[in-house]
């Protein structure tokens, strides 16, 4: 087997390699990949690094301390245009999966929400504008502002929260105080009351739920289906020196997104999953978010969402230049991104497809021949064809029914009624 | 100069109390105010709009620079947003504090001769405390080595009937001629051991 391997991919450069991750569930395909022994088919001797923020993952890999990691979807393009604290290149040829979110409110918040419209309990499509009412009759009555938590400012957290408010005339810079809180301390915040609600990875709003001191209100497939979540990244620089160990590690990833894709394996992996070296969290919560349950509100009920977690179905882990640019429009429309820039040709820096077809190719996978997508014209699966091949895709709605389309990415933003626009819109029509 | 135009007022962000406590003694005796120790668990975000500090030290291993870094975008309000303390523009001082694990945050607009004797000191607290922890880690590691030693040499004992002596030499050979540590050797012989069992 070695022997074939060795004949067949590039030999790469470096081998001894330290990745980092956060103790999120969708770590899983890192883990998957060193444990179930994907790096090691291909020569990498690979050291998985659990790390304390978000920040330490990028000034990590930005000096070197780190070869790659486990990171926010957004945190790649963030960082090469230098917003938020470190600038330098980054790419990403892998993403690591699809969904796993969800926003969580308190038992006490919940309460209030359902005497304003008991049919929140069904239909979560309704919930930020109940949340709009109760916000506007605090605000009538001078009580202080509702507090709200997100991971980290440019994450899928922050902005599907925002989207998610905006939704039901909420703004998320005025009407309510927004924070940002790591992970693992989310649900203790929410206990404590410092917090009202938050938007988070799993496993830490069904731990919420389960431990009964917080209501998974919506999911975050439901306010976007199948949206991007974490990617694996390198920067630029590390890329150009190392290739074959990058090509190398992205085969690897793919053979463990598709391991871990398998119900059967995730649910024997949870085991491995929950010890202390990786999430460190009860195995029976793991287990059951992988199952895609949903322990809904009354504390009685679940749902079942069949693609909670996505690994490698629906084209998961090709690394859409259009996912990146639907990241600038809300860096956009939130006002990090101050400065005009050409969203296009940004996302084809940071986000490459090529890298993920050679990989693919060698491995004997189908992959898209082009590189945007629009988003939000799909209500349920549907079968992509191009150049000879079928991929089934997943749906792509967005939860007000709104429609994303590549090449009119300043239109759409201009669409959007809650906005904090820090640069010119006409100005960035001619980059766009 | 005044002293009091020097003086800045730092916030630490510490998980080991010890440490703090030693960092807090030089920072003072450099002239600084230290408003606040924050560990694990505080509110960080009300604990920063109290105090105001002009710097904030971190532990790397402290979940909260992520909120630390959320702050500055939302800190429109106030009317000088904190900053990671960077001395040039090719993250020299990132990659030195990556190695010593603290890292600072500034008042934005802040000159980095007034923070980088802050800095330099922090992280030569954390080295030094590195160094010590890595200290103990080996000697962790010596007994242990000596423990699987032990071991392997009590099987030898009993499998060639030999006395203590003679199974360390009798190890210490097999071991010269394979170019292999004794602890190495030790370690194959216990599994061995196990799997003959």
């Amino acid at each position: 087997m070695t022997d074939v391997v060795k004949t067949i991919y590039p030999e790469p450069e470096k081998k001894e390699l330290t990745l980092g991750f956060i103790p999120l569930l969708d770590c899983c395909v890192l883990v998957a990949a060193k444990e179930k022994g994907f790096f090691e088919k291909y020569g990498l001797d690979v050291t998985l690094q659990k790390e304390a923020s978000w920040a330490n993952i990028r000034d990590k890999v930005s000096v070197g301390a780190l070869d790659g990691a486990h990171m926010l979807a957004a945190m790649p393009i963030a960082t090469t245009l230098g917003l938020g604290f470190t600038k330098k290149p980054m790419l990403t040829a892998f993403s690591m999966n699809l969904n796993g979110n969800a926003i969580t409110v308190s038992n006490k918040l919940y309460e209030r929400l359902l005497k304003l419209d008991p049919s929140i309990e069904t239909q979560p499509e309704k919930t930020p504008s109940v949340l709009k009412q109760l916000i506007d009759q605090d605000k009538q009555a001078n009580k202080p502002p509702l507090c709200f938590a997100m991971v980290y400012p440019y994450s899928s957290h922050n902005y599907e929260l925002r989207y998610w408010m905006a939704t039901g005339d909420i703004d998320p810079d005025n009407d309510i105080n927004l924070r940002a809180i790591p992970p693992q301390y989310m649900v203790e915040n929410l206990k404590e009351g410092q917090i009202d609600g938050f938007c988070v990875g799993e496993p830490w709003n069904s731990r919420a739920s389960q431990l009964g001191m917080g209501k998974i209100l919506i999911a975050g497939y439901q306010i976007w289906n199948n949206s991007p979540e974490k990617v694996f990244a390198v920067t630029r620089a590390w890329a150009e020196k190392f290739p074959n160990t990058h090509l190398c590690l992205i085969m690897a990833l793919l053979e463990a997104a598709q391991w871990i894709d398998i119900d059967d394996n995730r649910q024997v992996f949870a085991d491995v999953l929950a010890t202390e070296h990786y999430i460190s969290l009860d195995a029976d919560i793991i287990k059951s978010s992988f199952a895609g349950n949903i322990h809904h509100a009354n504390g009685k009920d679940k749902s079942s969402l069949a693609d909670f977690h996505v690994y490698h179905r629906y084209l998961a882990n090709f690394p859409w230049c259009s996912h990146a640019c639907w990241y600038m429009t809300q860096m956009i429309r939130w006002g990090q991104l101050k400065t005009e820039i050409d969203m296009k040709q940004m996302a084809e820096s940071v986000y490459r497809p090529d890298i993920y077809r050679r990989a693919a190719d060698l491995l004997g996978l189908g992959y898209p021949s082009f590189n945007y997508k629009m988003e939000g014209i799909n209500n349920s699966d549907w079968t992509l064809q191009n150049a000879g091949n079928q991929f089934n895709l997943g749906a792509d709605a967005y939860f007000d029914g709104r429609i994303f389309d590549p090449d009119n990415l300043i239109g759409y933003i201009e669409e959007t009624d809650i906005s904090r626009l820090a640069i010119n819109l006409n100005q960035a029509k001619k980059l766009n | 100069m005044s002293k009091d135009k020097q003086q800045l007022n730092i916030m630490l962000i510490d998980e080991l109390p010890e440490r703090s406590m030693a960092m807090e003694k030089l920072l003072t005796n450099l002239g600084h105010r230290i408003v606040a120790t924050v560990s694990a668990g505080d509110d960080l975000t009300t604990m920063v709009n109290r105090y105001l500090p002009d710097v904030i030290i971190i532990d790397m291993d402290s979940p909260d620079r992520d909120t630390i870094e959320h702050m500055h975008s939302i800190s429109a309000e106030r009317p000088r947003p904190i900053v990671m303390f960077t001395n040039d523009d090719d993250s020299e001082t990132i990659q030195k504090a990556v190695k010593a694990g603290v890292t600072a945050y500034v008042v934005d607009g802040m000159h980095p001769n007034r923070v980088m004797p802050i800095l330099d000191t922090a992280m030569a607290r954390f080295n030094e405390f590195q160094a010590v922890r890595d200290e103990l880690e080996k000697t962790k590691n010596t007994l242990e080595e000596r423990k699987l030693i032990d071991r392997a040499k009590g099987i030898v004992m009993k499998q060639s009937n030999l006395d203590e002596d003679a199974a360390h030499k009798a190890m210490q050979k097999i071991a010269m001629s394979r170019n292999m540590k004794l602890v190495e050797l030790a370690k194959s012989i216990i599994a061995a051991a196990e799997l003959l069992k």
